[in-house]
């Protein structure tokens, strides 16, 4: 469904895509990984729209995207800790989501799930950082859409918070969606990852299933693959 | 658009920087009108403070404001709305709340006084328009500072920099240049460098009005002769106006170019 060509951005002297080719027909989770300064935001930005490639294309859909805005009504999409404006109250925030884009929303499963019943009424300015990103993952996820893209969802969240996360997104991947996640917890990719893309030096160094990246490796868990990727690209000077 | 625009003044009627300035401003207003009963002194004095402070506060509420809402503009591009909306949206919110602030604060106790009802109701909808016109020049001004600066601090810097060069530095090298060349009829150049400044423009328009141009000399004759008449309004409105569209043009050609 979202397809990568050829595309490379620079940020001045700093090249930071150079030349990605990426394919994603597969349905599932895909987890996009990398070390910091890899690209994995910046990929995903580009194909949101917030950054634009300096070559290259993105499609969605058989169709570039590149200067478009309507496609993004069927790709739901969860940043970062997000400030929003600190005067409304996320009721008031759930409406104006619902005003941007119509389609079904399901806001009050989120709001039972992240138990924010009692924080609806607050002015935004009021609420605790955990909550802003409870708020964040509900104005991002409550519209029922095939294409998810979260960025370090699990920031900020409580345990019992990350768990529900954690099995709503398990419950979406079933349901012949794609869901992109970048995140840096590699027990979470270990869990819930259907593939994995991984990202070094703005190229794609593997891509593939999470096993196939073991065996590739020689390593029994992610995260001691991952390090031993970034150790030999530090050793070897993979750059070029 | 018009939705962002309206959600953008629920936020900002509710700021507590907003609040306290139209406190300021309301506060100004009842204080003068209690020293001076004379309407036309209270607007002399108001137009003085307005002249140099909505250019400021414009400007640097502009830029923090955009600042905070770094964010919530990620947030409004990863929707279905294309990046000219969610600005014009942002923008128009932005001026409108800092407008309206003017309007109550400098609006109520002058209405309150009865400025309907004297002749000269017509110079305060000058001195209001002129600051709520310059309130959005500046702020607009600040949008585009704010897009080509990421950081913060240098982007507070050139902000105030550009408010100190239209309300004192452009004036001071105006002086020096009518200085420099007091042996040649400078009358045209004067009229023709006025139109660079919204802040000159703004209390040139001001004082033709308040018909106070007679002490200003020969100069102040050619002034009153090509601004003293409708004409001449017209002209200092379109160039005012051209100050609100051309930034804007300008701040959406930035927008329509920038990684996020």
């Amino acid at each position: 469904m979202i397809r990568f060509l050829n595309l490379e951005k620079r940020f001045g002297r700093n090249k930071v895509l150079k030349g990605i080719d990426l394919d994603l027909s597969q349905m599932g989770i895909t987890a996009v990984l990398g070390p910091n300064g890899s690209g994995k935001t910046t990929l995903l930005k580009c194909f949101l729209g917030m950054v634009i490639p300096t070559n290259g294309s993105i499609q969605f859909k058989n169709e570039s995207i590149l200067g478009r805005h309507l496609y993004r009504s069927e790709i739901s999409h969860v940043s970062q800790i997000v400030y929003f404006p600190e005067n409304l109250t996320p009721n008031e925030l759930i409406k104006m989501a619902k005003d941007l884009r119509p389609g079904t929303t399901r806001e009050k499963h989120f709001i039972e799930l992240f138990e924010l019943s009692s924080e609806m009424h607050k002015k935004m300015s009021t609420l605790s950082g955990g909550t802003r990103q409870k708020i964040n993952l509900l104005l991002g996820l409550m519209h029922d859409n095939k294409v998810i893209i979260l960025d370090e969802p699990s920031s900020g969240l409580d345990p019992v918070s990350f768990l529900n996360l954690k099995s709503f997104l398990k419950k979406e991947g079933k349901k012949n969606k794609q869901i992109l996640i970048t995140t840096h917890t590699m027990s979470f990719v270990e869990e819930i990852a259907d593939h994995i893309v991984f990202l070094l030096n703005g190229q794609i160094y593997f891509q593939g299933k999470l096993n196939d990246l073991l065996s590739q490796e020689n390593r029994k868990d992610l995260e001691s693959a991952i390090a031993n990727i970034i150790q030999q690209k530090k050793s070897t000077g993979l750059d070029a | 658009m018009l939705k962002i625009f309206k959600y953008t003044v629920y936020d900002l009627i509710r700021n507590r920087w907003l609040i306290f300035y139209t406190g300021f401003f309301l506060l100004l207003t009842i204080a003068l009108i209690f020293l001076s009963n004379d309407v036309s002194k209270v607007l002399i004095s108001l137009s003085n403070i307005t002249l140099m402070l909505t250019p400021l506060v414009g400007i640097l509420y502009g830029v923090m404001y955009y600042y905070n809402s770094e964010d919530y503009i990620r947030f409004l591009l990863s929707q279905p709305i294309s990046r000219t909306s969610i600005f014009s949206g942002i923008f128009g919110g932005m001026a409108t709340s800092l407008s309206l602030s003017l309007i109550v604060g400098l609006g109520t106790p002058l209405l309150i006084r009865g400025v309907l009802f004297v002749p000269e109701f017509i110079t305060f909808i000058i001195v209001l328009g002129m600051a709520v016109l310059l309130s959005i020049i500046f702020s607009s001004l600040a949008f585009i500072i704010a897009l080509y600066n990421s950081n913060r601090i240098k982007g507070f810097g050139v902000a105030i920099f550009t408010w100190l060069f239209f309300a004192v530095i452009y004036d001071g090298l105006f002086l020096l240049l009518l200085l420099i060349f007091k042996d040649y009829p400078l009358e045209n150049i004067t009229l023709g460098l006025t139109m660079f400044n919204p802040i000159d423009l703004a209390r040139i328009l001001t004082l033709m009005n308040l018909d106070i141009s007679a002490i200003m000399g020969y100069t102040g004759a050619v002034f009153k002769n090509f601004f003293g008449n409708p004409l001449g309004m017209m002209i200092i409105l379109i160039l005012l106006i051209c100050w609100i569209v051309l930034p804007f043009y300008w701040m959406l050609r930035k927008v329509n170019r920038k990684d996020f």
